[in-house]
């Protein structure tokens, strides 16, 4: 369980530490600590937002948390092996992705095995587990099928997962069961043809009727997972909203639960993908379709926000669902390097090959790691896990990308062969890379939703001092100097959080974490509002963050190995050094890059060159054999 | 109608690659994957089926061994097994204990739970015994019928085909009796998970073997555990003279 004495005292740390880099002003300074300290309960508990403000706010990494009790651990533990038993017996992964579905006998027994329901309460049918259960399980289903992974993922991690969390009891109890084990499939309807990365520019429309008991929805989705198939939908259209203070009609987005019944609701044909072919992407129309009111997901208006908390909801199960696959390519990889000889030895004996395989473990480990701390931090009720959850989809899908190709390059021409299994892996992986917030668009999601934190604490900071505007990037400097010299280079000490064999590695953590905080003022100081606009910057800025957190997350994970005293601890102290020396190193380049004056004249030529490139259309070189 | 109760072993699991302890005494167990004797999956499955088929009133599944056991009966309850027994013997005395120990805890339970049949598994993955059914029997006085390939009910008791060398045997036996099942009996469901949360609910008892009467002192001593001798590598020989010449010079023909 958490630690809740532990957690009271980081948070009193975390007061100081803030009060500490406030001007000497007594009085300001007592009134802020006060209010501050009021205020902890609402304060932002996530590790990442606070170091984008230079502070450590430990209670969701360290320690490692551990919120199952015994009965719900056993309880996880006695749902492994029919789980895994339906993979290894019932299901054909391969069989599904040549034919480009799943089988109707494997969807049925997968239906009886309670997998498209697993968090809807028992009450309604379900299998009642918490987001951490539920990622035990995502691991079973990343390490065999990503494409059956996909069809139970849109159905439940985003289908009906608005339904869970925001329907009212009426909404709830009449679709949860259904979706839970009834066999009817959900599906989640944001994506238009015209509105990809950019939700809020929907343009399907819902127009209230007259008499106030309907809307009626018009137009279309596109690459809709369970799109053919799903008979309930949560679907994301414009309404026009009076706002009641000034009296004024405005477009908002809302969500409707939507059933195939209705009428009006039709979908195209299954389109042809890369990979992840098990499941079923169609395009969906909605043509005057009647919703009654009482379908409304949420509040009116409110569709965005509904939106984007299914997806951040959903997102860490990527991480524990591609830990799974990564460990299934680790195994495949592991398994030919052990067995096969060339020049004389087997390849496990070659460093380039020891290298590869090491790499790829302290990937998976990492990505683990994250997954976890991050389904345990929602489960023990954190409603700060935003900018994790999309760190860990980043990091999940592009270690899951780096692992599975390693192990092709690992099995060499055997690898490549449809029937080892790992291509498929390959083309499955592609996509989460892409969907649910394309890796591009969350970088900056969190480089910015960073950023926007601190600024708002170097805002209340200005006005403690309330001077004007004009000397705000004076304050600012000064509040960086402060910050730097409270405690000798760093105002950062993770040396308790971590076991002894760790210090050093932590220390390097830290020193990352002071960097990233005093970066992050320079930028804001630089830019302003502007940095919106420097994307180069702002995916630095992101990649620092990512490499951080691997960082805390490993530290904590491995100490808690060692604190438990399991056999594998030193193997996962060993890991975690590795992989702090490589990410530590990543990261400081990272930010110096960010304020360095080459980096600047470097990013400057590549608008040049993109620019160019754009002009002509495509690549505007002078072939070799075409002067004259 | 008839009760029917259903043994279940916990063993190591079939796919794990077993380790003899470093000691000799006995394998390793701690941090290996156990489930339920695959043999005892089939004679649960049969019983539940004989319970959806009517001809079965209740489902009793019992395990003899340390707490962990319970994991299989919970298994049992998830298939469809009504209630569950658990005979609890410490770690340490279980290593030690025999078919016939048990064979007598199942005879003492087939009488207290007024069972008509008793279906186990033909033999346990991990000692490979084969005897607990049939001294079940014996302990009951009950006939017997051995390596099930097909239970069904007759009017006036059981019609059973039984795996033999060679064939298979039908014979015809009255019940109360104790069958054991043999792997073409059946093909065992899977626990699924929704199942698996409704088997937490389902009664579980737990006694001890004192509690039955049954004495369970070792008898035995394991006297050193072994791994089975490192095949040797073979030769490859030029041409059949070679062969023959070989085999000569070995005494084999």
């Amino acid at each position: 369980m958490w630690k809740y004495r532990t957690l009271n005292n980081c948070n009193l740390a975390v007061s100081s530490l803030f009060c500490s880099r406030l001007p000497a002003n007594q009085t300001k300074f007592n009134a802020v600590c006060n209010s501050r300290n009021k205020s902890t309960v609402t304060e932002n508990q996530s590790f990442m937002a606070n170091i984008f403000r230079g502070s450590l706010v430990s209670k969701q990494v360290f320690p490692y948390p551990d919120v199952l009790n015994a009965e719900q651990k056993e309880l996880t533990n006695s749902l492994i092996d029919p789980f895994e038993r339906f993979f290894s017996d019932v299901n054909d992964a391969a069989k599904s992705d040549a034919n480009s579905k799943m089988d109707d006998d494997v969807a049925k027994a997968l239906w009886e095995l309670g997998a498209f329901g697993i968090q809807v309460p028992a009450d309604f049918g379900g299998l009642g587990l918490n987001n951490t259960q539920y990622g035990r399980l995502c691991g079973i289903v990343g390490a065999n099928d990503l494409g059956l992974g996909i069809t139970i993922g849109a159905h439940q991690s985003i289908g009906f997962k608005g339904i869970l969390l925001y329907g009212t009891p009426e909404q709830k109890a009449k679709y949860l069961p259904k979706v839970a084990a009834e066999q009817v499939y959900a599906a989640f309807a944001l994506t238009e043809p015209s509105s990809g990365s950019d939700a809020g520019s929907i343009r399907c429309r819902a127009v209230k009727t007259p008499d106030n008991k309907y809307y009626v929805l018009n137009g279309s989705k596109i690459w809709i997972s369970n799109g053919g198939i799903a008979e309930i939908l949560t679907v994301f259209a414009q309404t026009e909203v009076v706002d009641p203070k000034t009296g004024q009609k405005k477009d908002k987005v809302t969500a409707f639960i939507v059933e195939r019944s209705f009428g009006g609701v039709t979908s195209g044909p299954p389109e042809k993908k890369m990979g992840i072919k098990a499941s079923n992407t169609t395009e969906v129309y909605f043509e005057d379709v009647k919703i009654p009111v009482e379908n409304v997901l949420g509040k009116e208006g409110d569709g965005f926000k509904v939106a984007m908390n299914i997806l951040n909801n959903g997102r860490f199960g990527m991480g524990a669902t591609l830990s799974g696959t990564m460990k299934k390519c680790i195994e495949l990889a592991t398994a030919h390097a052990t067995n096969r000889v060339q020049f004389g030895q087997h390849l496990k004996n070659y460093k380039g090959i020891q290298d590869k395989i090491a790499q790829m473990n302290i990937l998976q480990y990492a990505t683990e790691s994250m997954a976890f701390a991050i389904a345990q931090n929602m489960d023990a009720g954190s409603q700060d896990y935003h900018l994790e959850a999309a760190i860990s989809k980043i990091y999940a899908s592009e270690c899951a990308w780096y692992v599975c190709d390693e192990a092709i390059q690992i099995l060499g021409g055997m690898g490549y062969m449809v029937e080892t299994g790992l291509e498929r892996v390959l083309r499955d992986l592609r996509i989460f890379r892409i969907f649910e917030g394309t890796n591009d668009i969350l970088r900056l999601f969190v480089a910015l939703t960073g950023i926007q934190y601190a600024g708002s604490h170097l805002k209340e900071l200005q006005q403690a001092f309330k001077n004007p505007a004009a000397n705000l990037g004076l304050i600012f400097k000064e509040a960086s100097k402060r910050a730097a010299s409270t405690v000798g280079l760093g105002g950062t000490d993770l040396s308790v959080h971590v076991t002894d064999e760790l210090l050093p590695s932590s220390k390097k953590t830290a020193h990352c974490i002071d960097l990233f905080g005093q970066t992050v003022e320079e930028l804001l100081i630089r830019y302003k509002k502007d940095i919106i606009h420097e994307q180069i910057l702002l995916t630095r800025l992101a990649n620092a963050a990512i490499d951080i957190y691997s960082m805390v997350v490993t530290q904590s994970r491995a100490t808690r190995a060692v604190n438990l005293n399991l056999p594998t601890a030193q193997h996962e102290l060993n890991m975690t050094k590795a992989l702090t020396i490589q990410a530590s190193d990543r990261v400081i380049n990272n930010l110096k890059d960010i304020t360095s004056s080459r980096q600047k004249a470097l990013n400057e030529q590549i608008s040049v060159i993109a620019g160019t490139i754009f002009e002509n259309g495509g690549v505007n070189t002078t072939g070799i054999l075409d002067e004259n | 109608m008839a009760r029917v109760l259903v043994g279940v072993k916990r063993v190591i699991d079939y796919a794990v690659k077993v380790r003899v302890k470093p000691d000799k005494t006995g394998v390793v167990t701690q941090g290996v994957k156990h489930s339920m004797n695959p043999f005892d999956e089939i004679a649960v499955e049969e019983a539940v089926k004989l319970k959806e088929k009517k001809l079965a009133t209740e489902v009793i599944a019992v395990s003899v061994g340390p707490t962990q056991s319970q994991e299989v009966i919970r298994t049992a309850l998830a298939m469809g097994a009504d209630r569950g027994v658990h005979v609890e013997v410490p770690a340490a005395e279980y290593e030690l204990l025999q078919p016939i120990h048990v064979s007598k805890i199942l005879a003492k339970l087939a009488l207290d739970e007024k069972a008509d049949l008793v279906i186990l598994g033909k033999q346990a993955i991990d000692d490979d015994a084969n005897q607990t059914a049939q001294m079940t029997a014996a302990v009951l006085d009950w006939p017997q019928g051995t390596f099930c390939n097909k239970i069904e009910k007759t009017d006036a008791g059981l019609t059973i085909t039984r795996e033999i060398d060679g064939g298979l045997e039908t014979i015809k036996t009255k019940t109360p009796a104790v069958l054991s099942a043999d792997l073409r009996l059946n093909t065992p469901r899977y626990a699924t998970l929704p199942n698996i949360m409704k088997a937490k609910k389902k009664p579980l008892k737990k006694v001890t073997a004192k509690d039955l009467g049954v004495d369970t002192t070792p008898r035995i001593e394991v006297v050193s555990v072994e791994d089975p001798p490192v095949r040797k590598a073979g030769a490859t020989v030029a041409d059949v003279d070679a062969l023959v010449a070989k085999l000569k010079e070995g005494g084999h023909i």
